[in-house]
């Protein structure tokens, strides 16, 4: 049996296994608030996978083992800027957000203000981020399957996307939280399990002594020690000043954006307590944490094992070096067949981390739409529960359909970017904004709506004047250059500006009510008439 | 408006636990803590940034064999991520949690 045929076997199983719990967990969804937040009845521990499975992205697994594996170093910045943002979430966001939140960001937001143009703002940025990421996810699983299976035809790609469309459409429209939530728990175990048997095995070839894989991979590299220090592919000699303000414009977008991402904000309302909420995160960390150090061996593995110029030769971004690594290390120790069938498993654990997360995308996205802009904004509250999950369902459909299309029009677009933007958005249009709510005493409707737009808009502004869109060699318009903006990543402006727009529209105008304040502050440190689980 | 508010009749069950001390004692534990905590952590990522940039020979000295500083200082990354969520997380189990609970039960017991 070759790699491609038993990958097929196993994704199959994969979503003949999902797909029969989405099913089951669509019988068990019949309100809101199963539909939005899974009842509210998942335990700490069951949500703290299901954020790792969110997480864990396409981006995390193969880009960053990618990017250690070709520039070394540097692609371990990632893995600490997205592991040290749970933090933010954990001590400032998760539980004083499912105190005093319902079902989405923007509940929230809305808390104190005046909803309409709070939650307007809230879902216009909710959808953007979500999009963003989204398309992220699609163009990978269109690259993926033609690395992995050598169909490079557009036709395979753009059959690749729609599937994987039609399925992340099936898992949100039927299974809602519940199924979304369960299919992130699989597939969180399933990465898990896969990247720790890769590792191991790769650990067990150097003899478990990390300075020996370290050596080789600098070897093999061809680049020699550089290749264990940063500055190969972020802030190089060349870039001078320019590349280090960059480097730490992408810090702060990775450290500020985890808790701003809608479809993480959400996971927060799956669980009964903010207890729960906080120990859900805790388990989040332990395993992403331990994750991205399995991808650290993993990436310098690929880059010992089987070096840098077979790895970039494979696909110029790397994205393929852990499916390679589980090749050759399978080969190396077990022979022909165990390259095989590592490979396998590889590949179709990748293809189940995409459809997670492009699930939980979807769910965070048509949610906003439903209860944040049709329920509230378009209905003004009128609407009934039942009308706001039928519109849910139909906006999972459309936002699908839209992110198919999108995917495959956008091949040509570079993943990391996308990922990274959604970040940088994430950190400038929403995390302040919450943080407001949350702590600012005076924040008030001008505020909100000033720091979300302020600070998306400006987000979304330098990214298109910046050298990633237009101007160099990279861009996705190579040909003309509107390159004003000197940096690939917007954080370090704008992120100020979404907090400097929150104060600034704080302090003009005077609106301010001491009872709801008292009323979020409160709920949110105690808990008291916080949402409950549900009952059956 | 303001003004009626003042009067203790038409005031919310959660502004008038907000006024309690027992409630300003909750909110300045939580505070102490997370507040704090987040500006050393913030602080500490964005020294190890600052030094992948600007300190590249210190960050590429050799420890043991092969494993040099910026290894390490990411590893200890890991390590201060991991302490701080511990650290938190016992603190809220201790303090916070009964604190929180007594004055869920007061608002929700509270004529309305």
């Amino acid at each position: 049996m070759s790699h491609e045929t038993l990958a097929i076997v196993l994704f199959l199983v994969f979503v003949g296994a999902t797909l029969a719990i989405t099913v089951w967990a669509g019988r068990q969804t019949k309100s809101a608030s199963d539909f939005y937040a899974g009842g509210r009845s998942f335990s700490g521990v069951q949500n703290g996978l299901a954020i790792g499975g969110d997480y864990m992205s396409a981006a995390s697994f193969l880009g960053i083992a990618g990017m250690i594996a070709l520039y070394g170093y540097d692609g371990f910045l990632y893995s600490i800027g997205f592991l040290v943002a749970w933090l933010v979430a954990l001590l400032l966001v998760a539980e004083l957000m499912r105190n005093s939140g319902k079902y989405t960001m923007a509940d929230v937001l809305a808390f104190r203000m005046s909803p309409r143009p709070v939650r307007t703002a809230a879902g216009v940025s909710t959808i953007t981020v979500s999009i963003f990421y989204l398309l992220a996810q699609m163009v990978g699983a269109g690259a993926l399957v033609a690395l992995l299976f050598g169909f490079t035809s557009e036709f395979a790609k753009g059959a690749t996307i729609v599937l994987v469309g039609a399925l992340m459409i099936i898992y949100v429209t039927v299974g809602g939280m519940k199924g979304t939530t369960w299919v992130q728990i699989i597939k969180a175990v399933l990465l898990m399990g896969g990247a720790t048997l890769v590792t191991l095995l790769v650990l067990a070839k150097f003899g478990f002594n990390l300075s020996t894989l370290l050596r080789d991979a600098a070897e093999q590299s061809g680049k020699g020690e550089a290749f264990l220090e940063p500055g190969l592919r972020y802030a190089t000699d060349e870039q001078g000043l320019t590349g280090k303000l960059d480097l730490i414009s992408l810090g702060l977008a990775l450290v500020l954006g985890t808790a701003g991402l809608p479809h993480i904000l959400i996971r927060f309302y799956t669980v009964p307590t903010a207890r729960d909420a906080r120990k859900s995160v805790l388990w989040g960390i332990g395993l992403i944490g331990a994750f991205y150090l399995l991808t650290l061996v993993l990436g310098f593995g690929a880059a010992a094992l089987v070096g840098s110029k077979a790895i970039a030769e494979a696909n110029p971004a790397g994205n393929t070096a852990a499916p390679q690594l589980a090749q050759e290390i399978g080969e190396r120790i077990f022979g022909e067949v165990g390259g095989t069938v590592l490979l396998a498993v590889i590949a179709a654990v990748a293809f189940a981390t995409i459809l997670a997360v492009v699930a939980g995308l979807t769910l965070a996205s048509s949610s906003s739409f439903a209860h944040d802009l049709y329920a509230h904004v378009f209905r003004r509250g009128q609407a009934t529960e039942a009308e706001e999950v039928r519109v849910a369902r139909i906006a999972a459909l459309v936002i699908g359909a839209v992110s198919i299309v999108l995917g495959i029009f956008a091949q040509r677009l570079n993943v990391a970017f996308l990922v990274a933007l959604a970040f940088a958005v994430a950190a400038s249009g929403n995390l302040p904004a919450i943080l407001y709510s949350l702590f600012w005493k005076r924040f008030n409707t001008a505020g909100a709506v000033a720091a979300i737009y302020g600070g998306l808009g400006s987000a979304v502004l330098l990214v298109f004047f910046s050298p990633v869109v237009s101007g160099s060699e990279k861009a996705l318009f190579t040909g003309a250059d509107w390159a004003v903006f000197p940096l690939e990543n917007p954080g370090i402006v704008s992120i100020p500006i979404g907090f400097l727009c929150g104060w600034l529209g704080t302090v003009l105008s005077k609106e301010f009510n001491a009872a709801k304040y008292a009323e979020i502050e409160v709920r949110s440190l105690t808990g008291a008439g916080a949402e409950r689980a549900a009952s059956h | 408006m303001t003004v009626d508010k003042e009067a203790d009749g038409v005031q919310t069950p959660y502004e008038r636990v907000q006024r309690t001390p027992e409630f300003q004692e909750l909110r300045r534990r939580f505070r102490a803590f997370a507040f704090p905590a987040t500006v050393a952590f913030l602080a500490w990522y964005l020294l190890y940034v600052v030094l992948s940039g600007w300190a590249r020979g210190f960050m590429g000295t050799q420890v043991i064999g092969f494993i040099n500083v910026a290894l390490i200082f990411g590893l200890l990354q890991f390590a201060s991520t991991f302490l701080i969520a511990w650290l938190y997380s016992r603190h809220a189990e201790r303090t916070l949690d009964p604190m929180a609970a007594d004055l869920a039960a007061q608002v929700e017991g509270a004529p309305k």
